[in-house]
Formats: structure tokens, C-alpha cells, sequence
């Protein structure tokens, strides 16, 4: 291996390259790694926001393509069934009682966060038993995936948010048997306060689905 | 990390199969995406060869003699494709499509970012795996099923879908539109889903681990390139993979639900009007695109961080402009969100939109060109040793720029208009975006294959490799530049039906035999990766003097890679001949002179 002398630097020079750069010493850059924080969030909610992040695009890509076909001739607007305003009331008390479950872990109170997880998980579960009555409306009504481009989004979109929110549901699960066997504190109790921000933003990208389905 | 003295866990000797095969270590993990992205290259490789095969001699009037025994072989093993020695041309259009699609992301997406980024990531950062280790190891299962699902449209009823690595609608949502479009097609979507699926769990964990894992003084600006390429890529995969999967669901219910979201109203198939009820096949190519022109980056990124960090390494210099490399990264995968209009200037674009799309499209222009002159300013004046790795990665230099330069044409909305469709635009991405990233990662395995194995490849067999891969990709992708100038289109079967390009068949024959020539340097590569990986010379820790942090570590590095405590970084990457040091190098964990070492 050659070593680097005073020599070799001189030759490279005779070649018409500037000096390589004196670095500080301590490294290359500019020192700031000393005050570098650690990064703000943990890794369990980074991973979180990132997935959800990946859920506005795919979401997005839905919006998007909505928004486009709308403007067809071929588009012909359905009627929303009205069991849906009753779900959406029904979701919207979930992500109350969600914060609740929180509320009551940071106290250290453990019974009722078990209940507030319970009634989330009712309340979750009425939603979709919302959605099937929804799709059941549609059908008496005549109206079905293929009938025209409004009912298709109608059924997909509900359909892939259902599945979204089945996994907010299995996460409630695994929240509530942790939570039986005494794993959370009022201290660390990251999982149950995961679970709430993935509930609310499934709870709030009902709310979008719901409102481009009306203003459609 | 708020604590760098960290124990080791205890590890329980594990067995083969929990050691080597259902591993949650991301080493074996780099390892397995590599294992079988090779593969799926063979497979992919070898779609090519037939390619070739039938662009040079599509007829059997025009067949040199000594190919028959070939031609009834393949029309034995392949007796629906390849009728007594007459390939079908959809059998052509299905060899297309799935050369297409295994290249882009079984291959390029699968090794660069699921092979070095798995290996790499936690190796370079000093940390001891994933932030989400058996995420990790289910985003290769599920990214292994997604292998098996779309090699299984090749043995179907129908074969392997017809429209292109791009499945275009409406062909590719009516089932009924070709052989391969039934359940061929079908198989595609489900294989292509399963893969966004498996690359979005990937996503999540690269950016979660370098973010959040990093060790004590390994500050964002003291990360080498290669990281910071996987960091980028990583957060244009999470953000372009979903669009694709939800154009893919939507595609899916045209085909099986008979919804119209791509299916014009009215179109007559077979004499027969079909009941959709009317869709825009264009929200297909703009949501497609909309993911597509990303993915390009997902593939050519990481590709530049490895070729930046090899560059430097094997010029012992300092890369040159190292933060306008971050920015440059960065800007590069700003704008691939805002340039896929130039995939459809033919597509009935208005000009205006064309002209917009044009000048996001040349903008790239500007961060490539930094990061080709920061590649030259760290090789100007520098005594370079030219490895195997460094052959390559200045290969991809070279590659690069080629290829670049021919974008510039296919960018602009005039040019293109007559380039489109034709072999110019072959050329142009094969270069850019398949040939370069596949020199990047033949330069990242030749350098870190001696970490992963603990044995160094031949590099005699690696030099030839090299020369014969190099001239034989500028042979057949510079000519492909020149066919499609001439005017030979993108995806017909037999060249000699059009009279214009009857007097230019010789240069196809020229592409095919070097398009051969090519495929089986590509063995040598095989043969030396295999043998070598028993057979060859043992490592040492560090073989090319570099300064990263798994180059401390033996070779293979032991589960948990670091020992009990967890290195502490002094300095940048890249301090090669520093003046008035000892070495010509300094690893990232020496601390400076006269200062105490935490």
C-alpha cells in the first residue's frame, strides 16, 4: 500500500491539480455533528408516519383518478347511501374514545384504558358492519360496482379503507392483549399512543373519502 | 441512539436454517435479495438472447445454417411460442414485456436498493441491524413470492402478457385483448402489487434506520454517499410505489370487476361492443408515469452513491463536492415527480403541457451534470488504481453520460416527436437506466463481495469480465441509438417486412452477435461470483484501504456486526491522502491528533 508523503503531494501538484483540501481536524465536515440531536421521534413513530405517508400517495393515486374521471361525460353520480352518515358519526366517537384510552394509559389507570380499547374496537367494528349496510343499500338500490365510474370508486375506496382500518383493528388487538398482560406503564406506553395516531388518521381519511364522495 | 455503550444481545448459536435462510439479519437478508436478483437477471438475460435472436434473422428464409439446432431446441422446450422454428409474434411481444419487467424490479430495484441497502445500511451507520428487523425479513419473503408470481405468467394458458414492462391500457384491461392478457396479465398485477408491498416494508425500514440509528458522530453530512443515495431512494420509493398499486388495484377491477376506469365507452372488440361503460386510458399512463419516471431514480441513485464512494476509494482523493452531491441526490428526486408528462408528448398532450414537461425534464439536466463533473473533479490529478470496482464504476460515468446525453433528445417535446417509439429510445434507456446501474452494481459486488464472503473474486476473470461487458453494452446500445434513427420502431418482430429498414438489418445482426458476446461475459461473472464465494482467495478486513466503517469489521462481519460497544465516528468518509498523515487513508473512527478518543 503506498504511503502518502510530502513527496507525492508535491508530484500531484507538478500535474496542475489544486492541493488537496486541508480538512479541520476531526473530520471533513463542518463540526456540527457535536450539536447534532438525536432524532426527535422514536423509531416506532418515524416507521409510522412513513407508512402513512405511503397511504396519502396511494389514496392520493385513487384521488387523482377520481378527479380525472369525473370530468367525463360517462360519469353519472349515484346516491350516497345514507347509512354512510351514520358510520362516519360512529368513526368520529371511535377517535374520541381512542383519546380516551390515552388519556387514561398516561394516568396509569389500566381498567379503563382496557375499556376505552374495547369500545374503540366496538365502535371500529360498527363502522364496518356501516359499510357493508352501505353496500347492501347500493345493491337494493340497482347500483353496483360496474354500474358507473361514481359507484365503482364508491365500493373500492370503501373497500380499501375497510382493509386499512381492519388493520387498525388488529393493532387494537395486540394493543389490548399487551395491555392485559400489564406491559404498559403511564410512562411507556408507545404502542397505545401508535395505535391512536393511525386511528385518527384513519378516521380523518374517511372524512376526505367521504366528502369527495358527496361533492362529487 | 442516546447511548453508544451498548451490550450485545445474547445470541444462541442458531441453526442453518434460522442462520442462513428465515434470518432476520440484515447481512443475510442484502444477501438473499442479491442471491436472487441474480437469478431473476439470468432469466431476464436470457428473454433478451431470443430477443436478439429473432431481430437478426426473423425469418427462417435469412437463417445462417448453424443456427437450426438452436431454433428446433427452443421450439421443443417452447413448442407454443415456437412453432417448427417460426417464433409467433406475441410470443416476441411476451419476451418483451417480461424482460421489461423482470430487469426493472426483479433485477435493478431488487439488487441496489434490496441488496446493498439491506447490507449496507446498518454496516456503514454503525448499527447493529434494522430498525424493524422482521419487517425486513418479510419484505424479502413477500418480495420472493412476487418472483415466483410473475415467473409463473410464463408457463400460463395464453403465456406471459403482451403490452410491455409499461401495460398500457386498454390492452392490458381487457383480458380478451390477447393470449398473454388473460391470466398472464392477472399474474402481473398480482406480481407487481406484491412487490410494491414488499419494496414500501423495505422503504420504511431504510429511512427509519438511517435516520433514527445512526451512531455517535456519524452526523448526516459525515455519511457516505452510498447512504445517502439509499436515504433518497428509500423515500421515493415509500412515495411512488402506492400510485402504482393503486393504478394496479383499479386495473385489477377493469379486468375482474368490469369497471371502466381505463376502458374507453364504446370500444368494439370482435365485432362486439364491450359493456364499459366508459373510462380515460390515459389516467393509466399518467398514473403509471406518475410512479415510472421515479422508479428511474429508484434504480440510478444508489447506483450513484456506490459509484461515488468506489470512485473516491480507488482514487484516494476526497470525493469532490461532497455536499453539493447531497444536494444534487436530492434535487434529482424532487423533480422525477414532476417529469413523467415526457413518457406521453404523443399521447395527445397539449403543447403547453409538452413545452412544462419539457423544461422540468431538462432541468435534471443541470444536478446530473454537477454530479458528472464532481465524478471527474475527484478523478482529476488523482493516481488511480484501476480495480475491478473502479473499472466499473467508471464505467457508469461513462454509461451515464451516454445515455444522458441521448435523453436530452427524447426530453424535448420536438425531437421526440420523431424519436418516439423508435429504437432510439431502446438505446437510450438501456444505457442510462439499466446498462450504468448494472455497472454500478457489478462495481458494489466486486468491492463488497469480500465483506459479504470473507474471500476476494479473481480479478483476472473480473478484468475480462469488465472489457468484454463494456465494449459489448456501447456495441449493442450505441448501434440501438443509431437503428432508431434510421427509423426502426420499438416493438416489431420482424424488421424485414418494412422495406425502409431492409438495408440496416445487418447492423441488427452486429447488435445481435454482440448482444450475445455480452450475455456470456455475464457467465464469467457467475462463474467467478460461485466459485469464489468457496474457492477464493481469503480477505483480509480491509483490501481496498478504505475508511467506512464495515471496513473495520472481519470479513463476513458476526451477527450483531459491531462488538460490545458500538464504534464512535471522528471524521467524513472520505479523508484519502491527507497531508502529513502515516497512511493514505483514515478510517472514519480515528480521532484527530491530540484529542481525546470520545
Amino acid at each position: 500500500m503506498p504511503v502518502a508523503t510530502e513527496a507525492t503531494t508535491e508530484e500531484k501538484l507538478e500535474i496542475g491539480s489544486p492541493p488537496p483540501p486541508v480538512w479541520p481536524e476531526g473530520g471533513g465536515d463542518d463540526e456540527s455533528w457535536q450539536s447534532e440531536p438525536a432524532f426527535p421521534v422514536t423509531k416506532g413513530r418515524l416507521g409510522l408516519w412513513l407508512l402513512l405517508g405511503g397511504i396519502v400517495m396511494l389514496f392520493g393515486g385513487f384521488s387523482s383518478a377520481y378527479i380525472v374521471l369525473r370530468g367525463l361525460p360517462s360519469w353519472q353520480n349515484v346516491a350516497i347511501p345514507s347509512v354512510l352518515w351514520i358510520s362516519t358519526g360512529v368513526l368520529l366517537a371511535s377517535s374520541v374514545t381512542i383519546e380516551m384510552t390515552r388519556k387514561a394509559m398516561l394516568k396509569g389507570l389500566h381498567g379503563p384504558a382496557k375499556a376505552w380499547i374495547g369500545i374503540t374496537g366496538i365502535l371500529g367494528l360498527a363502522f364496518l358492519g356501516g359499510q357493508v349496510v352501505a353496500w347492501m343499500q347500493m345493491v337494493q338500490a340497482g347500483v353496483y360496482l360496474p354500474s358507473t365510474l361514481h359507484s365503482s370508486f364508491l365500493y373500492i375506496l370503501t373497500g380499501t379503507h375497510g382493509i386499512h382500518l381492519i388493520g387498525g383493528l388488529g393493532a387494537l388487538l395486540f394493543v389490548l392483549t399487551q395491555t392485559f398482560r400489564n406491559r404498559y406503564t403511564a410512562t411507556d406506553h408507545e404502542p397505545i399512543s401508535l395505535c391512536a395516531t393511525y386511528w385518527h388518521f384513519m378516521d380523518g381519511l374517511w372524512v376526505y373519502l367521504f366528502l369527495m364522495f358527496l361533492l362529487a | 441512539m442516546s447511548t453508544t455503550v451498548e451490550h450485545t444481545h445474547d445470541h444462541p448459536q442458531l441453526g442453518f436454517v434460522r442462520k442462513y435462510i428465515f434470518s432476520t439479519d440484515h447481512k443475510i437478508i442484502g444477501i438473499q435479495y442479491i442471491v436472487t436478483a441474480l437469478f431473476m437477471a439470468v432469466v431476464g438475460g436470457l428473454l433478451s438472447m431470443m430477443m436478439r435472436l429473432q431481430l437478426a434473422w426473423p425469418t427462417p428464409s435469412v437463417r445462417p445454417g448453424i443456427l437450426e439446432p438452436l431454433w428446433s431446441m427452443l421450439s421443443s422446450i417452447m413448442p407454443e411460442g415456437i412453432q417448427s422454428g417460426v417464433m409467433l409474434p406475441e410470443f416476441y411481444l411476451s419476451l418483451v414485456t417480461m424482460h421489461g419487467t423482470i430487469m426493472v424490479f426483479f433485477l435493478f430495484t431488487a439488487i441496489l436498493t434490496g441488496g446493498f441497502g439491506n447490507f449496507l445500511i446498518p454496516l456503514q451507520i454503525g448499527a447493529r441491524d434494522m430498525a424493524f428487523p422482521f419487517l425486513n425479513a418479510l419484505s424479502y419473503w413477500i418480495f420472493l413470492l412476487s418472483c415466483i408470481v410473475i415467473l409463473s405468467a410464463l408457463f400460463v394458458t395464453g403465456g406471459a402478457p403482451l403490452g410491455g414492462w409499461t401495460a398500457y391500457a386498454p390492452l392490458s384491461a381487457l383480458p380478451e385483448a390477447g393470449p398473454g392478457q388473460a391470466e398472464g396479465m392477472t399474474l402481473w398485477i398480482v406480481a407487481i402489487a406484491l412487490f410494491s408491498v414488499s419494496g414500501l416494508m423495505g422503504g420504511l425500514n431504510y429511512v427509519t434506520t438511517l435516520l433514527t440509528m445512526r451512531t455517535k458522530g456519524m452526523s448526516m453530512m459525515r455519511l457516505p454517499l452510498t447512504q445517502w443515495s439509499l436515504l433518497i431512494t428509500a423515500i421515493l420509493g415509500v412515495l411512488a410505489f402506492p400510485v402504482l398499486l393503486a393504478a394496479g388495484i383499479l386495473l385489477m377491477f377493469d379486468r375482474m370487476g368490469g369497471t371502466s376506469f381505463f376502458v374507453p365507452g364504446g370500444l368494439m372488440m370482435g365485432q362486439q361492443v364491450l359493456e364499459h361503460t366508459g373510462g380515460h386510458p390515459l389516467l393509466w399512463q399518467h398514473l403509471f408515469w406518475f410512479f415510472g419516471h421515479p422508479e428511474v431514480y429508484i434504480v440510478v441513485l444508489p447506483a450513484m452513491g456506490i459509484a461515488s464512494d468506489i470512485l473516491s476509494t480507488f482514487c484516494r482523493k476526497p470525493i469532490f463536492g461532497y455536499r453539493v452531491m447531497v444536494y444534487s441526490m436530492s434535487s434529482i428526486a424532487f423533480l422525477s415527480f414532476i417529469v413523467w408528462g415526457h413518457h406521453m408528448f404523443l399521447s395527445g398532450m397539449s403543447p403547453v403541457m409538452g413545452s412544462l414537461f419539457t423544461l422540468t425534464t431538462l432541468l435534471i439536466a443541470i444536478p446530473s451534470a454537477v454530479k458528472t463533473f464532481n465524478w471527474l473533479g475527484t478523478m482529476w490529478g488523482a493516481r488511480i488504481r484501476f480495480s475491478s470496482p473502479m473499472l466499473f464504476a467508471l464505467a457508469f460515468v461513462s454509461m451515464f453520460v451516454s445515455g444522458g446525453l441521448s435523453g436530452i433528445f427524447l426530453g424535448t417535446s420536438a425531437s421526440d416527436i420523431a424519436m418516439h417509439d423508435t429504437y432510439f429510445v431502446v438505446g437510450h434507456f438501456h444505457l442510462v437506466m439499466a446498462v450504468a446501474p448494472l455497472f454500478a452494481g457489478f462495481a458494489g459486488l466486486y468491492f463488497w463481495f469480500p465483506k459479504m464472503f470473507g474471500r476476494m473474486m479473481n480479478e483476472t476473470l473480473a478484468k475480462a469480465h469488465f472489457w468484454i461487458s463494456f465494449v459489448g453494452a456501447y456495441v449493442v446500445f450505441h448501434s440501438m441509438h443509431s437503428l432508431g434513427v434510421m427509423g426502426h420502431l420499438r416493438r416489431i418482430y420482424d424488421p424485414l417486412q418494412y422495406e425502409f429498414l431492409q438495408p440496416v438489418q445487418g447492423m441488427n445482426i452486429v447488435v445481435t452477435i454482440a448482444a450475445f458476446t455480452l450475455g456470456a461475459a455475464q457467465l464469467i461473472f457467475l462463474f467467478n461470483f460461485f466459485t469464489s464465494v468457496w474457492w477464493g482467495k481469503k480477505a483480509s478486513i480491509n483490501p481496498w484501504n478504505a475508511t467506512t466503517l464495515e471496513w473495520e469489521l472481519p470479513s463476513p462481519p458476526g451477527h450483531g456486526n459491531f462488538g460490545p460497544e458500538l464504534p464512535i465516528v471522528q471524521r467524513w468518509p472520505f479523508d484519502y491522502s491527507v497531508p502529513g498523515a502515516e497512511k493514505d487513508y483514515i478510517m472514519q473512527t480515528e480521532a484527530p491528533k491530540g484529542a481525546p478518543s470520545s
